[in-house]
């Protein structure tokens, strides 16, 4: 029988309730007595210089607060960058001063010139009209490898070049992979693109920010994953306002996906603003403007070799990459393709020897920074292509080369740098094949045949790093921020629970997953038990939401938090009971002593701890409050295998998706309603992706797909019903819970199997079609038929 | 200036807008009913879905004085009279049909256009009528299921969970 | 936006009038003319609103046969009353947009605007329509006159379009996967003094008929009968969602499939 509380049970989300009403309060809805509009002037150029700015007009025209320019942001701080990656010589990466507004230099169409405040955002709006730019365009930097050639155009003409890092991993086994390929029976190569991404949550980015005279007090209100990363970058690093004097406030957010997890100037500027007129300053993005300044996805162009012996045994890898930084580093920016890429490269394989090198360039574009997946859907699409790819030039089916391969025993120290602790990549697949009836491929290709339709079926599997991350490692690893997070468990006198965790929900369910847990090790009702975050102000501390970290990392800290709390109210008990503390069991909400027929419930011992007049003060304090933080041993290594089925009509080259199937390993699963809807909407991405989505650039450095009528977001009739099972549980070894996390698994491990069963279609009809960038746009599938 | 009033979840409003205030703007700013959201400017996304008239409408690409006399439906006005989810807000928590809630007003309103039309939708009929509604949460899957359940339909054959 | 004035004239004689003022724009049913306006990419002193004239509402059968649609009447409506007199449109009108537009973009206010991607150009060019303005009658091979570019004078307004019912139509849409609006869309309107077949979506000179495919199906009514026809890609629009040749392509498997389809 499934559960229905606590661990493993699926309870309807209780914050749905305010979503499906109308009654949730995301940013936009924040409305402040005084508040002033910005309407940001953005560059419509992609380079240039910036001779003057004249805003005497702006300023005079009706409703005008104040405009301010780069001059005004020339004494703060630039936005920073969190993570300093070292190069393959030893070197930092070069890391260019990130400015709020533009000052001296436009480097990518989008980019903040000049903001007007004003009374009313039409007034803001008219005003920016009437600003005056005298500008000297430059040539705009746009391809990566043309960027990397002697004499290009730079970017930043303070820096050597336009490369950040020229990163090779593991560096000290370059020569030795040099030599595997030489000496292979057979290389498969493949040169791909990993299409650059816009991560589009429905809810676009917003900012009020207000400030306080009468105690000096800043208030950031924001659409972020992560407030207190907010408070800590921009208190800390461009703004100069302590802590205490800063409180970030996430309330409900319409969406991450990782670009929200970054500090943006327009946050900054909010901020900085509000003191500076003296009163509320609001931004709403537009959808157009989050185009331009939201920071994109993916966008990597890569070459991958692998060898394999006679017997078709993986013997090495070896890729080169050329990955976009855009025109500055965002918060995560470089650790992206390096920690979040090469160390995925070993896949769910036993390659003995692995060499990843990645050239991060800067170019005249939106900052790149992570999105759902993050590095890991980067390396996953190349790793499983090639492995594709090679089945089909050794004939060889490509589930056996894949099974051949494996990874079998564990833990697994892989030959790029981190260890597997669990996994069972026999048993997803066994049974992905089981789930998308594999076996009666056959005869739906035989169908779609005689429909004039070639049906192609793609299957791959995936591993990823979630629960980022332990602090010592990350930090050697060039992070500037440990990786930690922190939960308070405060129990009120009459027994019910108030959780303030680090983790932000947007749209994860945690208000519902989280209070689970809790009703699971105290035995109370989960209606017990609420969830606070997203206010610097309530919860203690928290790195935030991102990297699939939520349960793993801070759910831990719940636990360890939860932990103290019980050990604490079993002494109350004890005393209670006139027993030993060692004694006491609690269950069901009951503390025991063991062997006997005593106990007390858990509401009369809360009590006690606010009302101690029969109580050990002498040995414990009153009150039942406990914070804990967790700091993970490992990463998690959440894994599975995936299959995709395609038709495509050979007339036109639409694909169209006939059956996605998923089989995930995510250790233990606290809620599986919740865990299926992230691998549904993740799945939607990846297909997004491979099929349709497409952030494109022309060589002026213009944004070609700048709004729904160019970008192509999923929609309902693109997508099928998908068949996902996470009954494969391999539990963590290392977090109290055996948790994995499952955020960004869909979006990692789908859009392979999409263009292995798009590549499988084609050669069905006879087409020797071996590979078609993503997205696979039905013009680009009929051309790569046509020249076939 | 141009006053104007309309009967909104079955209540009587009035307000004075510019001929430029679209009719999400007048719902949100002036009256406060920030359910309706606003998430493209190019009437793609849908999360902006109102009624007017009985009909489905995209409330960020009508002006408000074209509402002028007109009865207005929200998401606010969804619920039952005594506070409870209706049939549809029901199913789509029943089905876990939303995550961060942010296109969650529009496809609710969209639904409820949908199953006036056609009480019982398929799968594909569903799909169809949701091409101008974006969501970037769920995939869609426990949307539609949701709506077919909604209806009436049995969906337990659909993939669990 | 910019700011502007909006008035809701209730007869066609006062929207002739108030459209008369400097910088004033007639506004359909705004689900183009919002956006761009959003975009500030318009700066009309005054709307003025077409959606309250009831004589401009509405779809009807003239005496010749033709179906008659009021220039204010929104998709969805045609999608459901001219469904019993000519369901080729009434399908196209069905399929334009998501539900939420259809339920206010007007046929009038996508025949004036004449999008190079817009669905309403291919039937009317195809259906040899009559487009009927407050002071004249518009042949619609005299009224598209290239992209975003009509006969209309400043300040008229499309009242009514008249479309003759042919024997058999359909029409084929290819969608543009992010707009959703045509890559190519073709319509086949087969009439007992031939067949014509317009494109829309493909060209830089927006809708167009396609000559060779008319006179071929005119004389044999059979998709087959266009294997040996080959549209040039020449003057075809090539952009992010597909080159010139991808769009001439579809324009002979779009056609193909509507006289397939046509009924």
């Amino acid at each position: 029988m499934p559960k229905d509380s606590g661990i493993g049970a699926s309870p309807k989300r209780r914050e749905d309730v305010r979503f499906l009403t109308g009654a949730g309060k995301y940013t936009d809805d924040i409305n402040i007595y005084g508040q002033t509009y910005v309407h940001f002037l953005r560059a419509d150029v992609a380079h240039a210089t910036i001779n003057s700015i004249d805003t005497s007009a702006a300023a005079a025209m009706p409703g005008v607060v104040q405009i301010f320019t780069g001059a005004d942001f020339e004494a703060v701080g630039g936005i920073p960058c969190g993570w300093q990656v070292t190069d393959r010589f030893g070197e930092p990466m070069q890391e260019p001063r990130h400015p709020v507004i533009a000052h001296g230099t436009i480097r990518h169409v989008g980019e903040i010139v000049a903001a007007v405040v004003g009374e009313t955002l039409a007034q803001a709006r008219d005003a920016a009209e009437a600003i005056v730019l005298d500008l000297t365009e430059k040539p705009a930097v746009v391809d990566m490898k043309a960027a990397a050639a002697d004499g290009s155009t730079k970017v930043h003409d303070d820096l050597t070049s336009n490369i950040c890092y020229d990163w090779g991993f593991v560096e000290e086994n370059r020569d030795a992979v040099d030599q595997a390929i030489k000496d292979a029976a057979h290389v498969t190569t493949l040169e791909l693109v990993n299409n650059r991404l816009v991560a589009n949550p429905m809810e676009p980015r917003v900012a009020v920010g207000e400030y306080s005279r009468s105690d000096d007090m800043h208030t950031l209100h924001t659409t972020s994953q992560n407030p207190h990363v907010i408070r800590l970058l921009m208190g800390a690093f461009v703004l100069g306002i302590p802590e205490h004097k800063l409180r970030v406030v996430a309330p409900d957010v319409g969406g991450g996906f990782g670009t929200k997890i970054f500090h943006y100037a327009e946050e900054a500027f909010c901020t900085f603003a509000a003191k500076a007129v003296n009163r509320p300053v609001k931004w709403t993005s537009t959808r157009s403007e989050a185009f331009m300044s939201d920071a994109h996805g993916r966008d990597h162009v890569t070459k991958i070799e692998l060898a394999m012996d006679a017997d078709n045994n993986f013997t090495a890898v070896r890729t080169e990459t050329y990955a976009n930084m855009g025109a500055y580093l965002s918060t995560f920016a470089s650790s992206v393709p390096t920690w979040l890429h090469g160390t995925l490269m070993a896949g769910n394989y036993k390659t003995p020897l692995i060499y990843v090198n990645v050239k991060a360039m800067f170019t005249n574009t939106v900052p790149v920074d992570a999105y759902r997946g993050a590095g890991r859907p980067e390396a996953t699409f190349q790793l499983e292509r090639v492995i594709d790819k090679a089945a089909r030039e050794r004939g060889v089916d490509p589930i056996a080369l894949r099974r051949q391969n494996f990874v079998t025993e564990f833990p697994y120290a892989t030959p790029v740098a981190v260890e597997y602790d669990t996994g069972d990549y026999e048993a997803t697949m066994a049974k992905l094949e089981e789930i998308a009836d594999i076996g009666g491929f056959a005869a739906r290709r035989a169908e779609s045949e005689k429909n004039g339709k070639l049906r192609g079926l793609g299957v791959n599997c995936y591993i990823e790093a979630c629960g980022i991350a332990p602090s010592n490692l990350v930090g050697q690893l060039g992070a500037r921020a440990g990786l930690y997070d922190a939960a308070t468990v405060r129990v009120n006198a009459t027994g019910s629970i108030s959780v303030m965790v680090g983790a932000h929900s947007h749209g994860q369910g945690h208000e519902t997953s989280f209070p689970q847990v809790i009703s699971e090790m105290i035995g109370i009702p989960e209606d017990q038990i609420d969830i606070v975050h997203g206010d610097t102000s309530k919860i203690p501390f928290g790195m935030g939401t991102y990297g699939s970290r939520s349960l793993a990392v801070c759910g831990s800290a719940m636990v360890r938090a939860a932990e103290k709390v019980i050990n604490k109210a079993k002494k109350i008990a004890a005393h209670l009971l006139e027993a030993s503390d060692a004694d006491i069991e609690l269950k069901d909400g009951q503390f025991s002593v063991a062997g006997t027929d005593k106990s007390v419930a858990w509401g009369d011992v809360t009590l006690a701890a606010y009302v101690p007049h029969n109580y050990p003060l002498e040995d414990i304090e009153p009150g039942l409050e406990e914070t804990a933080f967790y700091d993970p041993a490992n990463f998690t290594y959440p894994a599975g295998a995936y299959a995709c089925e395609v038709e495509v009509d050979p007339d036109t080259g639409k694909v169209t998706i006939e059956r996605f199937s998923a089989a995930d390993d995510f250790g233990n699963v606290i809620n599986p309603m919740i865990v299926s809807g992230q691998v549904h909407g993740g799945i939607a991405q990846g297909v997004g992706q491979a099929l349709l989505e497409n952030c494109a650039y022309d060589e002026d450095g213009q944004l070609i797909s700048a709004s729904y009528m160019d970008y192509a977001m999923p929609r309902a009739d693109d997508l099928p019903f998908y068949s996902v099972d996470h009954s494969c549980q391999t539990p963590c070894t290392h977090n109290p819970l055996g948790v994995k996390g499952c955020g960004e698994a869909g979006a990692i491990g789908s859009p392979p199997s999409v263009v292995n069963a798009v590549i499988d279609a084609l050669q069905s009809g006879g087409k020797n079609v071996t590979h078609i960038d993503m997205p696979m746009s039905p013009s680009r599938v009929w051309e790569a038929m046509n020249n076939a | 200036m141009a006053s104007v009033s309309m009967t909104v979840n079955g209540r009587e409003v009035s307000g004075d807008v510019e001929g430029r205030t679209l009719l999400s703007s007048f719902l949100r700013d002036d009256l406060r009913l920030t359910g309706t959201h606003v998430g493209c400017d190019t009437s793609q996304c849908g999360a902006c879905v109102v009624h007017v008239n009985g009909a489905a409408v995209k409330a960020c690409t009508m002006f408000a004085v074209e509402a002028d006399g007109a009865e207005v439906a929200t998401i606010e006005g969804e619920a039952n009279a005594d506070g409870s989810l209706s049939v549809i807000q029901q199913a789509f928590q029943d089905h876990h049909g939303l995550q961060c809630g942010f296109c969650t007003p529009g496809m609710v309103m969209s639904a409820a256009a949908l199953l006036k039309e056609n009480p019982t939708p398929t799968e594909a009929e569903i799909r169809e009528y949701l091409e101008g509604n974006i969501c970037r949460c769920t995939g869609y899957h426990n949307i539609v299921k949701a709506i077919m359940a909604a209806s009436g339909q049995d969906v337990a054959a659909i993939a669990a969970e | 936006m910019y700011a502007f004035d909006i008035e809701r004239p209730s007869t066609i004689a006062d929207a002739v009038t108030a459209l008369q003022g400097e910088d004033a724009q007639a506004l359909g049913g705004g689900q183009t003319l919002i956006p761009t306006l959003k975009q500030r990419l318009a700066a009309p002193s005054k709307l003025v609103s077409l959606s309250g004239i009831g004589e401009m509402q509405g779809v009807c059968v003239g005496d010749d046969g033709a179906v008659c649609i009021g220039g204010a009447t929104t998709h969805a409506t045609v999608s459901r009353e001219a469904a019993a007199h000519y369901p080729g449109l009434a399908a196209l009108a069905s399929h334009i947009g998501d539900p939420a537009v259809r339920n206010r973009g007007t046929i009038g206010g996508s025949l004036a605007n004449n999008d190079p991607a817009a669905c309403y150009p291919a039937a009317a060019l195809a259906s040899g329509a009559t487009i009927v303005t407050n002071n004249r009658e518009i042949a619609a091979d005299d009224y598209f006159q290239g992209m975003f570019s009509t006969a209309l004078d400043e300040g008229e307004v499309i009242t009514e379009v008249r479309f003759p019912v042919p024997q058999a139509a359909n029409y084929q849409k290819f969608l543009q996967p992010a707009s959703r609006f045509a890559l190519v869309g073709v319509f086949v309107a087969k009439y007992a003094d031939g067949v014509r077949v317009a494109v829309t979506g493909a060209s830089e000179n927006g809708v167009f008929r396609w000559a060779e495919a008319e006179a071929a199906l005119s004389a044999d009514f059979s998709a087959s009968t266009l294997d040996g026809l080959n549209m040039d890609a020449d003057g075809m629009i090539a952009d992010l969602h597909g080159s010139s040749a991808y769009r001439a392509h579809l324009v002979k498997v779009n056609t193909k499939r509507a006289v397939d389809a046509a009924s």
